[in-house]
């Protein structure tokens, strides 16, 4: 599947595109087909996100979103080195599908 | 130090301002992010991998406690409680709103600091031996002249778009601790048999993708020629080099090109030129500057000499300390780099608090290494127990300057949008295997650097041994070099052979060390051995 990601405008916040707005969560991210193009642009527009742009993606065995790249997936989780700061700090498994 | 007079705080204050004007002109969509983006980028924000980051500039690595404290608040009040010093002797945070950005521009204005020349092809921030003004071993103090290239080189319209970004470094010691040949510029201070001061110029060095040694361009220009020299350098480069193609781009190809010789006629003939039209600064803005960085009151009649019957501390004099110019003091190196720890991250209370011992200890003063360290230049040796206690207490007292566990590393796929592999969980790997079994006191020095990618951040080229990450078929994998240095003997490192991944690399440097141990003779560092017995050993090792 093809799913949209960027940053959030302000915060800098890595994002994902759920269908109808911007997650902070991977899980959340949509099959956006070959609409990418045009999604990115209107919302890059509206300056809701910066530098969108699609990724490859696949979903595990319980149905969770995961993109295809390493790179993605550690944006997606936050640095490997600081579990502390990712977004599920308290979750020791959280990281674990990243590497 | 250096203080900012009215026209420094001026330009720093107009350039907040502008930022200012120029983020709300984002937020409220006057301005797109193709036209915001070199906006941004010449006040040192990046987008990176998890939100903004923002590169603050530290002039030749010296800071105040004041300003130390202002890097600390930040990090506390504007990121998440971190920042991470680098080997260009600056500091990143990591985790930066762009609506907080002309805040903390503004905040750091306030102790004469700013993001400015951390990005873009302009000359960047200059750097500097961090032992300035205290070891023993220099002829001056490199940074007036390092302060007088800044104040010559900021919004330099001339030198603002040049077709790459532009690095210098100033020493003035016989040994180099500032990787000096590996900049596009490496400005040596030194003295001839007369006893006057005069600057040898070093160009086109650099890492990167294509890692080059600088060549010594012309060895004496008279230091009320500095910036007409520095000058002629630039024009040349700025005329010729190639701005068609951004990996031919820096310095270091011109010289390539076209010579090192020709390079040096065509910046003579352009000096000639420049000395008729004046450009020199006057003398007295030097003397000026001199001023500043003046010997602090230092305590006259110190004997030299630490009672070391605590051998954990004795461990870390004899690791962390260097040779001072004034007898009864040194310069001691905190360690940012404790076992299986992040190279270079420093939490917002260790920021304090060494702001608090730079001031109870060193006159107010401290310098960010090149290593990733951070340094307090002026300590008496007799209250040097005591500031270690303070260290140790905090965990900041990690006895390996210089070893296998002193490992440079950038920020990697960690944090980094163009890296190809993590760097720092290598870096914690080493750094704990080679601690769990004591062999880190056993190799003694041993550099090791380690890059995420081509780039070179990690100064990988120049590790003794060095490591660069590469994406084989989407996966991570690491190139081993050894060989390199940046002292003043600089090589660059030779690739063994393939490479391997996280834990084959963690393995492959252990067997590259028990070659080492096993080979050297008398004294020898592993650098040494390398050099005397070759790669063939080492291959042998690896993949025999
Ligand atoms: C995470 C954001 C960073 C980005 C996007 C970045 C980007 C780059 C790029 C593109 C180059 C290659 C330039 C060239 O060859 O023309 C480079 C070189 C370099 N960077 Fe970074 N860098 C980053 C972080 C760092 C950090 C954290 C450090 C210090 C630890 C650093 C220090 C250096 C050094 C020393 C070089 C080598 C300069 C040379 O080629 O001579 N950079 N960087
Ligand atoms: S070397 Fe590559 S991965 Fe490391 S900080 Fe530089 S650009 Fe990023």
């Amino acid at each position: 599947m093809k799913i949209l990601t960027g940053s959030d405008l302000k915060s800098g916040a890595v994002v994902w595109w759920d269908g109808s707005s911007w997650s902070l969560h991977v899980e959340d991210a949509c099959d956006v087909g070959e609409d990418a193009a045009s999604i990115a642009a209107r919302e890059e527009a509206e300056r809701r996100v910066v530098v969108p742009y699609a990724i490859e993606a696949t979903t595990d065995a319980q149905g969770r979103v995961r993109p295809a790249h390493i790179k993605d997936r550690i944006r997606a989780l936050g640095p490997t080195v600081r579990a502390d700061l990712t977004l599920r700090p308290a979750d020791p498994e959280a990281g674990t599908w990243v590497i | 130090m250096y203080q900012y007079d009215r026209y420094d705080q001026q330009m720093v204050d107009a350039r907040v301002a502008e930022f200012r004007d120029q983020v709300r002109r984002r937020l409220d969509g006057k301005l797109t992010e193709d036209q915001f983006k070199p906006l941004r980028l010449m006040n040192g924000l990046y987008l990176q991998l998890h939100a903004y980051m923002l590169r603050v500039a530290v002039p030749y690595g010296t800071l105040n406690s004041t300003q130390m404290h202002m890097l600390g608040t930040i990090a506390d009040k504007y990121d998440r409680g971190y920042g991470h010093f680098t080997t260009r002797q600056n500091i990143q945070y990591n985790w930066i709103k762009l609506e907080d950005a002309p805040d903390i521009l503004a905040e750091l204005s306030t102790v004469e600091m700013h993001a400015i020349q951390t990005s873009g092809n302009c000359i960047r921030n200059i750097s500097a031996d961090h032992f300035a003004g205290a070891a023993a071993d220099e002829v001056a103090d490199p940074r007036p002249y390092a302060e007088l290239m800044r104040q010559w080189s900021s919004f330099h319209p001339e030198f603002s778009y040049l077709p790459r970004k532009f690095k210098i470094a100033v020493i003035a010691s016989e040994t180099d601790r500032a990787a000096m040949r590996l900049h596009d510029i490496g400005i040596r201070i030194h003295k001839n048999d007369a006893g006057e001061l005069g600057a040898a110029f070093y160009v086109g060095g650099g890492m990167g993708r294509t890692p080059m040694i600088s060549h010594l361009v012309r060895e004496w220009v008279p230091l009320d020629r500095l910036i007409t020299y520095a000058e002629a350098c630039l024009r040349v480069y700025n005329r010729y080099g190639r701005r068609d193609n951004k990996y031919k781009a820096r310095i270091k190809i011109l010289l390539h090109e076209i010579g090192a010789e020709d390079y040096a006629a065509q910046v003579d003939a352009e000096y000639q030129q420049l000395l008729d039209q004046g450009v020199e600064p006057p003398f007295a803005e030097l003397q000026r500057i001199r001023t500043f960085f003046a010997d602090p009151p230092f305590v006259e009649g110190l004997s030299d000499g630490v009672d070391q019957s605590d051998p954990a501390f004795a461990a870390w004099v004899q690791q962390n300390t260097h040779l001072h110019r004034v007898h009864g003091y040194t310069s001691a190196t905190i360690s940012l780099k404790p076992v299986g720890g992040i190279p270079g991250d420093a939490t917002a209370a260790q920021i304090h608090l060494m702001a608090d011992l730079a001031k109870e200890f060193s006159f107010d003063e401290c310098r960010v290494t090149h290593a990733q360290n951070i340094v307090l230049p002026h300590v008496e040796q007799r209250r040097l127990y005591e500031l270690w206690q303070r260290l140790d207490t905090a965990g900041l007292a990690t006895a390996n300057l210089d070893n296998i566990g002193d490992i440079i590393a950038c920020p990697g796929l960690d944090y980094c949008s163009l890296a190809n592999a993590r760097a720092i969980p290598l870096a914690q790997k080493i750094s704990q295997r080679f601690s769990d079994n004591g062999k880190d006191a056993v190799i003694g020095e041993l550099k090791l650097k380690i890059s995420g990618c081509i780039n070179a951040c990690g100064h990988h080229h120049a590790g003794h041994i060095g490591v660069l990450g590469v994406d084989r078929k989407g996966r991570e994998n690491y190139q081993l070099l050894l060989g390199g240095s940046e002292g003043a003997d600089t090589s660059l490192g030779k690739i063994t052979g393939p490479g391997f991944d996280e834990d084959g690399v963690v393995d492959a440097i252990e067997k590259t060390t028990e070659v080492y141990l096993a080979q050297r003779q008398d004294g020898e560092r592993f650098l040494d051995t390398y050099r005397r017995i070759g790669m063939e050993p080492f291959k042998e090792a690896l993949y025999g």
